[in-house]
């Protein structure tokens, strides 16, 4: 199991937990069951975990699929620097987001699933891994032209060996070439 | 063959609308439930309806993944048709539909529960009217039994469900269910396999919790009474319960625990198949030669007692060296007239890494689990006169199978073989990998060259990741006779196929004939070809027909 990155994971899982934890905040005040303001609670927090997981990471290796419209996400993200990249944060951001939920029965599984998405963060966390935003790739990927291109040529161009290119004295009228400028000396 | 797999679809989704209304309608107008429908309304019906669903279809998830179970029935279909049989090869298909569903009606049941729990909580706590008070009441001492399971008013509903045998194993088997599905993912699956299938085995909770999670028998309904209690006259008098002859204290019980007789058959077969590949993996497989190709591609070349293979089919191989419980499939490459079968293996991840390094350290003492062959022999291929075989990228890998097969039965006139003429189309970003392949193809060049029959097959190579330095390197060969990149005669083309051009080619070719096109590649590719072979398909039945195959190898 080498080369697994837990974060993909861990995105999966916590993407889902997110949407639990909406769905049965949801329940809980449509449902105006008691202590529903942590159902009120819930839907926020489930809110904001799918909108911070929504946008995948990239790969370290391999190549790296989006989620349809991601990038906003993306950019959104990508702007709290440290904060989003580092997995460490992330998981103890669940850890402590899924807290709440477990103290009325709509959400308990939210905040289980949320619970487990932290462990592995912390796991790929450990591993070192990182988020990586995925951005568009950049026009200049093709291989830049080297500079020698702009320099007149050093070398002659490539000819037939010599005995070839000589001309022959039996064939004087195809040797002969007609000049289609005037020749005229040199007057110094 | 698609409209089979439809067919399937269809009655799949017909049975589950049919038990989602039946058992909709049970709960929701039976009498024996008149009284828990009092304290609940339809959510009782909206958490057993799923339920129904949920025991179909947690005896159907098994059954897909029974191969070796399906090859057996495949095996004894073999005079029904080709169709019954690719409809077999759906499985994944069907099992991933199935466990959607299951996802979608576990959804379903455990929010129409949460509003239980917190209903009958409510009413415990007399809430609601007095009927409702007076029910709840209702406790399991002498002469009455209890309808709402919560009995203490101190609890919460929380504590109903982390203290009662359907609660626990609901939770348990539904956070077993939603962890196989993340790591289910696609770029999960694709990417890191071994945290998909160990994960995987969570299924083992999943049911082992399922079977008793009726075990306490909490939904209650009420059970005729010696007089009978008329709910419709007693519901109004509930201070005289007990008291006047039309109206007994009424009785309820729990509902027998049903979901075992469900799921025991498929549960019962799956532990076999999973006996079986294990016997299997303990049968001897011997290697008869391992080759390291071109690109780091292991050849191994492996002789099992009794095994007979078809075209196309594939294998499960375990390296117990490697891991103990992990299989991996591969297609075949060999043909069935051989002696021996054979698969190339490319490193594509830890275990063929693994692989390819054991066996380039002639590690031939290391033992190799052989399952299978899976899979529909692709036999149409030879039924057609004129053949288009199309393979992309790693779809290529079957064409050996099946080509070096055509090549044995023509060279042994073997009457099966209907076809006379191969048009080969092998579309990749770089033969890098498969140069194995090239190989194989230059072989049968030679062979057809020296029998005379060079017109059996034509086959065109199309690179479709050149760069300008590919189109340095063609220009200065221009003249060479044989290509510069595969050292084939044929020569190589840079980009995708004209398709138009290449399909008039074949019907100028073959303007009378019957024409077979197969493709082992991504699905795009597949609407393309298939759209070409209506187009060019002459509406004369003199002339020349396309006929589309996808294959799903």
């Amino acid at each position: 199991m080498g080369k697994i990155e837990w974060a993909m994971w861990a995105n999966e899982q916590a993407l889902a937990a997110g949407l639990i934890l909406l769905t049965g905040g949801i329940v809980g005040v449509a449902g105006q069951f008691r202590d529903w303001e942590f159902a009120a609670y819930a839907i926020a927090a489930g809110v904001f975990v799918c909108l911070l997981e929504y946008p995948r990471g990239k790969r370290n290796k391999g190549t790296s699929v989006e989620r349809t419209g991601q990038y906003c996400f993306t950019v959104c993200v990508k702007s709290f620097g440290p904060l989003t990249r580092n997995y460490y944060v992330r998981a103890f951001l669940h850890a402590a987001i899924c807290v709440p939920g477990g103290f009325i029965l709509a959400t308990v599984l939210g905040c289980v699933c949320l619970g487990i998405a932290s462990l592995i963060y912390l796991a790929a966390a450990i591993r070192g891994e990182q988020w990586e935003p995925i951005l568009p790739r950049k026009e200049s990927a093709r291989k830049p032209v080297g500079e020698s291109i702009k320099l007149p040529p050093q070398n002659p161009p490539p000819r037939p060996p010599a005995e070839m290119r000589r001309k022959r004295a039996e064939d004087l009228e195809a040797a002969s070439y007609v000049n289609p400028i005037a020749v005229t000396a040199n007057d110094d | 063959m698609t409209s089979s797999w439809l067919d399937l679809q269809v009655v799949w989704m017909a049975i589950n609308i049919f038990l989602f209304l039946w058992f909709y309608f049970f709960y929701d107008l039976g009498d024996q439930f008149f009284y828990t429908r009092h304290i609940l309304g339809s959510a009782l019906a909206w958490a057993r309806a799923p339920a129904a669903v949920l025991n179909f279809n947690c005896l159907l998830i098994l059954l897909p993944v029974c191969r070796n179970l399906l090859s057996l029935i495949r095996g004894s279909f073999m005079c029904c048709g080709r169709t019954m049989r690719k409809q077999l090869d759906k499985n994944i298909s069907f099992h991933k539909l199935v466990a959607y569903m299951i996802g979608l009606m576990t959804a379903v049941h455990t929010i129409a529960h949460l509003l239980n729990a917190e209903w009958y909580y409510n009413s415990r706590l007399g809430e609601y009217d007095d009927l409702s008070t007076a029910l709840s009441s209702l406790d399991d001492l002498g002469n009455t039994t209890f309808l709402n399971p919560i009995r203490s008013t101190t609890t919460t509903p929380t504590l109903l469900v982390f203290t009662s045998v359907a609660g626990i194993t609901g939770v348990i088997i539904t956070l077993s269910l939603i962890l196989m599905i993340t790591s289910s993912m696609e770029v999960i699956r694709r990417s890191y396999f071994e945290v998909f299938w160990f994960t995987h085995h969570l299924f083992i909770v999943f049911f082992a919790g399922l079977v008793i999670h009726g075990a306490g028998r909490i939904v209650r309904r009420q059970t005729t009474t010696d007089p009978p209690h008329n709910t419709t006259f007693c519901k109004d008098r509930i201070d005289d319960w007990g008291k006047i002859q039309e109206c007994p204290v009424p009785q309820f019980a729990g509902g027998f625990p049903q979901t075992w007789m469900w799921v025991i058959g498929p549960m019962v077969l799956y532990v076999c198949e999973r006996l079986l590949r294990f016997i299997r993996s303990m049968q001897t497989v011997k290697y008869r030669k391992i080759v390291i190709r071109p690109s780091k591609v292991l050849e191994l070349q492996l002789v099992k007692n009794g095994f007979k293979m078809g075209v196309g089919q594939y294998v499960f191989l375990n390296c117990p060296a490697i891991s103990q419980l992990e299989w991996h499939p591969f297609t075949m490459t060999s043909a069935p007239e051989e002696d021996f079968f054979s698969v190339h293996i490319r490193s594509v991840g830890d275990w063929t890494q693994k692989l390819i390094s054991i066996a380039a350290h002639q590690c031939d003492k290391s033992k190799m689990g052989v399952d299978g062959p899976f899979g529909t022999a692709s036999e149409d291929v030879f039924d057609y006169e004129v053949a288009m075989l199309v393979g992309a990228g790693i779809g290529v890998t079957p064409f050996a199978s099946i080509l070096k097969s055509i090549w044995y039965k023509f060279k042994d006139s073997n009457p099966k073989l209907r076809t006379r003429k191969i048009y080969f189309y092998w579309l990749c970003r770089e033969t890098h990998a498969f140069e194995w392949f090239a190989d194989l193809l230059q072989l049968l060049e030679r062979e057809m060259e020296e029998r005379g029959m060079g017109n059996f097959l034509t086959y065109k190579l199309y690179l479709t990741g050149w760069d300008q330095s590919h189109a340095n390197h063609v220009m200065v060969h221009a003249d060479a006779d044989t290509d510069v990149v595969t050292g084939l005669k044929q020569k190589t083309n840079y980009g995708r196929p004209n398709w138009d051009k290449e399909f008039e080619q074949v019907r100028k070719e073959n303007p009378t004939s019957v024409v077979g096109t197969f493709l082992c590649g991504p699905a795009v590719l597949g609407t393309v070809l298939s759209k070409k072979c209506v187009k060019y398909t002459d509406v004369d039945p003199r002339k020349t027909k396309f006929y589309f195959n996808k294959e799903n190898f």
